[in-house]
């Protein structure tokens, strides 16, 4: 069964139709790659999974049941994680505490309860020994580099068991070096069974991680195919219009 | 690889003597036993108990209120009515008083004051958007005005019936030590405490930090800046009724340009007036270095024309040590 499924959904913002009519599937553990030009819809689609705005038409359904999402926070409820383009984290605090932003641990009953930094760190740090991450949980992410900060957002996700995670360019904003980095964080996250949609420009990074590739055009689905179907050739077609649909 | 991940992960960067010679507190810590060894040895008065009595009591209103301001600032905000709000809550409180209400009545309407204030700089900055730095900029203004308005721009010198009981909680000493000094340590504990140990100091140091990320995250980014202001607010009502306790008398003109020497007081202490930095003990030492230097200043025979020129170049030698640090991070 998908764990996360759009069936017909449109969005419009008065005549412009930012989305028309798309539906797609995510299977457990698998990693889609959610392709298309500016303007293409992209963005859209993910606000409307991350519950920033709701769909004009059509349904989400989280493991087969349909749920209406109307703020990020309902999204969060429903397992849907997302990493954000620039982050979202705090420079000014350690990694583990941007693990555990607006989640914090604490010991302790009622109005006496105070932060539980010990099962925060150590916590954080199974999280990274997980991505195969070289961070440590007490380093303040001021000094770290971009392969270190994604390893944080993508922990941060971590935390909730989420079941599907939405990735805005993780790898546009860091050196080439650190790319393989990123790759491998996400790698070891589909491991555990979560569902990711990587939202990439860059063409290797769809093809080396993906298992599939959906492509957007004008608001419209022109493509979804296995990875190993097709070629950067073709979807660069289909994003371009060059291919009309496949 | 001889080290597996797990160390590497678990691995501590620096030991603590490393992180407390590159906090800014420690140097200002150092730059007053400096200043208090200098002057014990220029001058006898120094070190006479009087003088020190003096100092630590003359340092505590400063003190309380930037310990007030170190919310406000470590958000990113800035709180310009403080010194007018000292104002207008000594002021309600000494009405209140004078009309023959008890000092506890007093004291709630005091803080009340502080707390109205507060809330009302707050929510025009978290809900509405407006510039920290208009808002309360306006409410200096309109602080001092209403504590005018409240009094008639008279002097208010006469407390009722617990007149006496006032002027002991803030005049009078306990086992040597001014009784200011001990409301300043318990303050100082406490903010302490709410900056290290609690979800919403976390909360208050996020948003200095990355405010975006913070509404990301689900934190009420809106009420806790409504809260940092009202903490600011009574920070500032509590030095109010102290000193008035301290003074015996309230007149429209207390507190003014105190503002300034509270954001100086916390900025040397290490507060980022861009936000996200902050500590309690910071804003504690840097009230104590303002007020060392100008009582060195008379001490020493300086011509008090002087006391801003000092006080301004701790100011800007304790933001280039900022900058120092954060080049330093870059590399």
């Amino acid at each position: 069964m998908p764990v996360l499924e759009l069936k017909n959904i449109s969005k419009h913002f008065g005549a412009i139709h930012a989305v028309n009519d798309v539906s797609l599937s995510l299977e457990p553990g698998e990693v889609v790659g959610l392709m298309g030009d500016n303007g293409a819809g992209k963005s859209t689609i993910v606000k409307m999974i991350a519950g920033n705005y709701p769909p004009t038409a059509g349904s989400i359904h989280i493991d087969g049941q349909p749920v209406s999402m109307a703020h990020p926070v309902d999204a969060r409820r429903n397992g849907i994680e997302i990493v954000y383009q620039d982050l979202a984290l705090c420079n000014n605090l350690t990694a583990g505490a941007n693990v555990f932003l607006g989640r914090e641990v604490r010991k302790g009953f009622g109005p006496f309860s105070i932060l539980d930094y010990g099962r925060m760190y150590k916590r954080a740090g199974e999280l990274f020994a997980d991505l195969k991450s070289e961070t440590r949980p007490r380093d303040l992410i001021r000094q770290m580099s971009g392969g270190q900060r994604q390893a944080v957002a993508i922990a941060r996700t971590m935390l909730s068991n989420a079941k599907v995670v939405l990735m805005d360019e993780p790898t546009a904003a860091i050196s080439v070096r650190q790319v393989a980095e990123v790759l491998n964080h996400i790698k070891h996250l589909r491991d555990q069974g979560v569902a990711i949609v990587l939202i990439s420009h860059r063409m290797p990074d769809v093809f080396s991680i993906g298992d599939r590739v959906i492509v957007l055009r004008r608001g419209r689905k022109v493509a979804d195919k296995r990875i190993k179907d097709s070629s950067p050739e073709e979807v660069t077609g289909l994003i371009t219009g060059a291919i009309e649909q496949v | 690889m001889a080290v597996t991940l797990e160390q590497t992960i678990s691995k501590q960067e620096s030991t603590w003597a490393q992180r407390l010679v590159r906090s800014q507190t420690f140097w200002v810590v150092v730059a007053i036993i400096v200043a208090c060894a200098f002057l014990a040895w220029r001058s006898n008065a120094f070190l006479t108990p009087a003088n020190l009595f003096n100092i630590t009591r003359n340092f505590t209103f400063v003190a309380i209120i930037a310990l007030g301001m170190t919310f406000v600032i470590i958000t990113g905000g800035i709180d310009l009515s403080v010194g007018s709000v000292l104002c207008l809550a000594s002021m309600t409180l000494a009405v209140t008083m004078h009309a023959g209400y008890s000092l506890e009545v007093g004291i709630v309407v005091g803080l009340l004051t502080g707390v109205a204030v507060g809330a009302f700089n707050g929510v025009l900055i978290a809900f509405m958007g407006f510039p920290p730095f208009v808002v309360t900029l306006g409410m200096l203004s309109i602080a001092r005005s209403l504590a005018m308005v409240v009094s008639n721009n008279t002097v208010v010198f006469q407390f009722g019936p617990d007149h006496q009981r006032l002027l002991a909680l803030g005049g009078g000493s306990t086992f040597g030590i001014a009784n200011p000094v001990f409301y300043m340590l318990v303050l100082a504990l406490a903010t302490g405490f709410v900056l290290r140990w609690t979800r919403f100091g976390r909360h208050v140091f996020a948003i200095g930090g990355n405010e975006h990320a913070a509404t990301l995250t689900g934190i009420p980014v809106r009420g806790i800046k409504v809260a940092v202001y009202i903490i600011s607010g009574v920070s500032a009502a509590i030095a109010g009724i102290v000193q008035t306790g301290w003074l015996g008398s309230v007149t429209t003109n207390i507190g003014s340009g105190m503002e300034l020497q509270v954001i100086a007081a916390a900025v040397i202490g290490g507060a980022s007036l861009v936000g996200g930095a902050g500590t309690a003990i910071g804003a504690l030492v840097g009230s104590a270095l303002l007020e060392i230097i100008r009582n060195s200043l008379g001490l020493l025979g300086i011509n008090a024309f002087w006391q801003g020129t000092f006080i301004g170049g701790a100011i800007i030698i304790a933001v280039a040590f900022e900058r120092v640090q954060q080049l330093r991070s870059k590399d």
